[in-house]
């Protein structure tokens, strides 16, 4: 703002005039969007509160009398929603895959963005490739090739979890590309200068690189929880004993036992699956936006 | 780890400064090693299985037996099929309204989330939420907000005075906009990448704009958009593969396709094929032909970036 005293006075005047007029559409425009996006939350939160005679009434309440919490107390007791085992064996998964899936695809990353060798293009459009191969041409043929290591190594993969983290050590190709798209707008003076000093690679990748892009590390790292913590086709491919269940594969569980009918129960449960991710999006979520603002990576 | 580190710099320090093919040479081990995850990775988890289903494409496979040669039948039968071409007609309406749609909704949100207001990152928070909202999670809530009698769409469409309320997933016209509609809720993902996009742009291109008398709309158009240029193509190609592969939304909001099959996504039917009829051998031979179909939309894609990608290290 200092500099704007220098500025001719037409100039400050007409921004003095405008600013107040300005924000305004931006934010009628931000509480309509917000709106949009926090409502269904809150009927799905409303709804998980309610009994079944509530959660069918017509005009429908938003915050039903009286609240109902016994739904959720009903799930924690309930033989068909084991919520701490399924939480436990979520979060195995969740920390051999995410601290692979972060590890791996920053060095791939790196490697695409920063190192000029022969062949990174073809490589590269190669990986962009995995990107759109439809999944069910992996997953079934995987399905046979875990199934024949099973047979032919003594060791099972099938019905572990094996299935479902072993594949994110070799970097994810979404990832990848995300990385590589953020190395690409950290200047190349900067590993320059680091290479001159003699730095090795390697040293400039934990160095260099990696300080520079911790939001967008963080990005992956959020993105591939969520997409651990979401994902029920993997589990219910591969998983086959309820105890072995992840939440995503729980909640679809319940749900066919139900049929979709109980929308109360379906939702409180939906809403304790959602809970555990919300509280680390919450602790997360300083160093996010403070990371994704100290990015000004200026050259 | 400095020790070694201190070691290898060292030994490495002349060599940088030799001839031109040794330095290329020592790039492409350099480049080799760092890629080798995924170049393991890309052999045992999809070559391997991307050939194997290929394979299969040419087969009778129903899973249980071994696959039999049957050449290019399997082709023949979906070129024929009436529900494989309208399983593709579905996708490309989904893709070619959603897409766009969902792109500028998501660019646009982003770019008022940039703007400085009071409770930015409340605002912020609100529209990522609902990305984090478990697929099957959010299938169920919209599925009860689209309720035709009780939902609160239909609730509020009523209130407004509108007596002829759409059926929503149960009408062959509506589950299409319907479902569309839905997957503007979960677009927090896209936005927040966006978001990442817009604040690395120079604050100095701004005040250097400003200066030359450029307003809001100018300066979007010729300092964010070419800026955030990368990001645009990134959202770009996700959204064309997202799009060709929606599935586990549609399955369970309205399984088998809905009425009419107005909704019977192109990866519902090859899933139908695979694991309800066990056609192995057709689900792969359209799992191929939707793999051409997604390669030959990202090679435009790319070939187009040419033209209006800039990145900013280069």
């Amino acid at each position: 703002m200092s500099h704007s005293t220098n500025q001719p006075e037409s100039a400050l005047s007409g921004r003095a005039k405008r600013r107040p007029a300005k924000n305004w559409p931006v934010h009628v425009a931000l509480l309509f969007v917000c709106a949009t996006a926090i409502v269904p939350f809150l009927w799905m939160v409303s709804t998980s509160l309610k009994t079944q005679e509530q959660s069918q009434a017509f005009p429908p309440e938003w915050i039903p009398k009286p609240l109902r919490f016994e739904n959720y107390d009903d799930l924690f007791h309930s033989d068909k929603f084991d919520f701490l085992l399924w939480t436990r064996n979520t979060l195995i998964i969740e920390v051999l895959s995410v601290s692979g899936t972060v590890l791996s695809s920053a060095l791939v990353a790196y490697g695409f963005a920063k190192i000029p060798f022969k062949g990174r293009g073809v490589f590269f459009t190669m990986m962009l490739a995995t990107m759109m191969i439809p999944f069910p041409v992996t997953m079934v043929s995987m399905f046979s090739m875990y199934r024949w290591l099973g047979d032919h190594t003594g060791m099972e993969w099938l019905g572990t979890f094996k299935p479902l983290w072993v594949p994110a050590w070799f970097g994810g190709a979404f990832n990848i590309f995300l990385l590589r798209q953020f190395f690409l707008t950290i200047p190349d003076e900067l590993s320059e200068a680091a290479r001159i000093d003699g730095c090795s690679e390697l040293g400039i990748f934990f160095r260099v690189i990696l300080p520079l892009s911790r939001p967008a590390l963080t990005v992956v790292a959020l993105f591939a929880f969520m997409h651990n913590w979401n994902d029920f086709l993997g589990p219910l491919i591969y998983l086959q004993r309820p105890e072995q269940f992840t939440l995503a594969l729980g909640l679809q569980n319940l749900q066919s036992q139900h049929g979709g009918t109980p929308w109360h129960t379906l939702m409180a449960a939906s809403t304790l699956v959602i809970l555990p991710v919300l509280i680390l999006f919450f602790l997360a979520q300083k160093t996010f936006i403070e990371g994704i603002a100290t990015t000004g990576m200026k050259g | 780890m400095s020790l070694r580190d201190r070691q290898e710099c060292l030994s490495h320090q002349n060599l940088e400064w030799t001839m031109g093919s040794k330095i290329e040479r020592k790039n492409l081990i350099k480049g080799l090693a760092f890629i080798s995850p995924w170049m393991i990775g890309f052999c045992v988890f999809t070559l391997l299985p991307i050939g194997l289903s290929l394979y299969y494409s040419f087969c009778d496979f129903s899973l249980l037996q071994p696959p039999l040669w049957r050449g290019l039948e399997n082709y023949q039968t979906i070129a024929s099929d009436p529900v494989f071409w309208k399983s593709l007609r579905v996708t490309a309406y989904f893709a070619a309204v959603a897409l766009p749609l969902g792109m500028l909704i998501a660019l646009s949100v982003a770019m008022l989330l940039n703007v400085k207001t009071p409770g930015q990152t409340i605002y912020r928070t609100i529209v990522f939420l609902p990305s984090l909202v478990p697929a099957v999670a959010s299938a169920m809530l919209w599925l009860w907000i689209f309720n035709p009698k009780l939902g609160l769409i239909n609730t509020l469409l009523r209130n407004v005075g509108i007596s002829y309320t759409p059926g929503w997933f149960g009408s062959p016209d509506w589950a299409m906009p319907a479902l569309i509609l839905m997957s503007f809720w979960g677009i927090g993902n896209t936005v927040i990448i966006y978001l990442a996009g817009l604040q690395d742009v120079p604050r100095e291109l701004y005040e250097a704009a400003e200066l030359d008398g450029a307003g809001v709309w100018q300066k979007t158009i010729h300092v964010t958009l070419p800026t955030i240029s990368p990001v645009i193509f990134f959202n770009l190609i996700m959204a064309i593969i997202g799009s060709m592969q929606n599935f586990t939304t549609p399955q369970l909001v309205t399984p088998g396709g809905g009425p009419d099959r107005s909704v019977y996504f192109y990866t519902m039917n090859l899933y139908d094929n695979a694991f309800v009829n066990l056609y192995m051998g057709k689900a792969s031979a359209m799992a191929w032909v939707q793999l051409l179909i997604v390669l030959a939309l990202t090679g435009i894609a790319f070939w187009s970036s040419k033209k209006w990608v800039h990145y900013q290290g280069k």
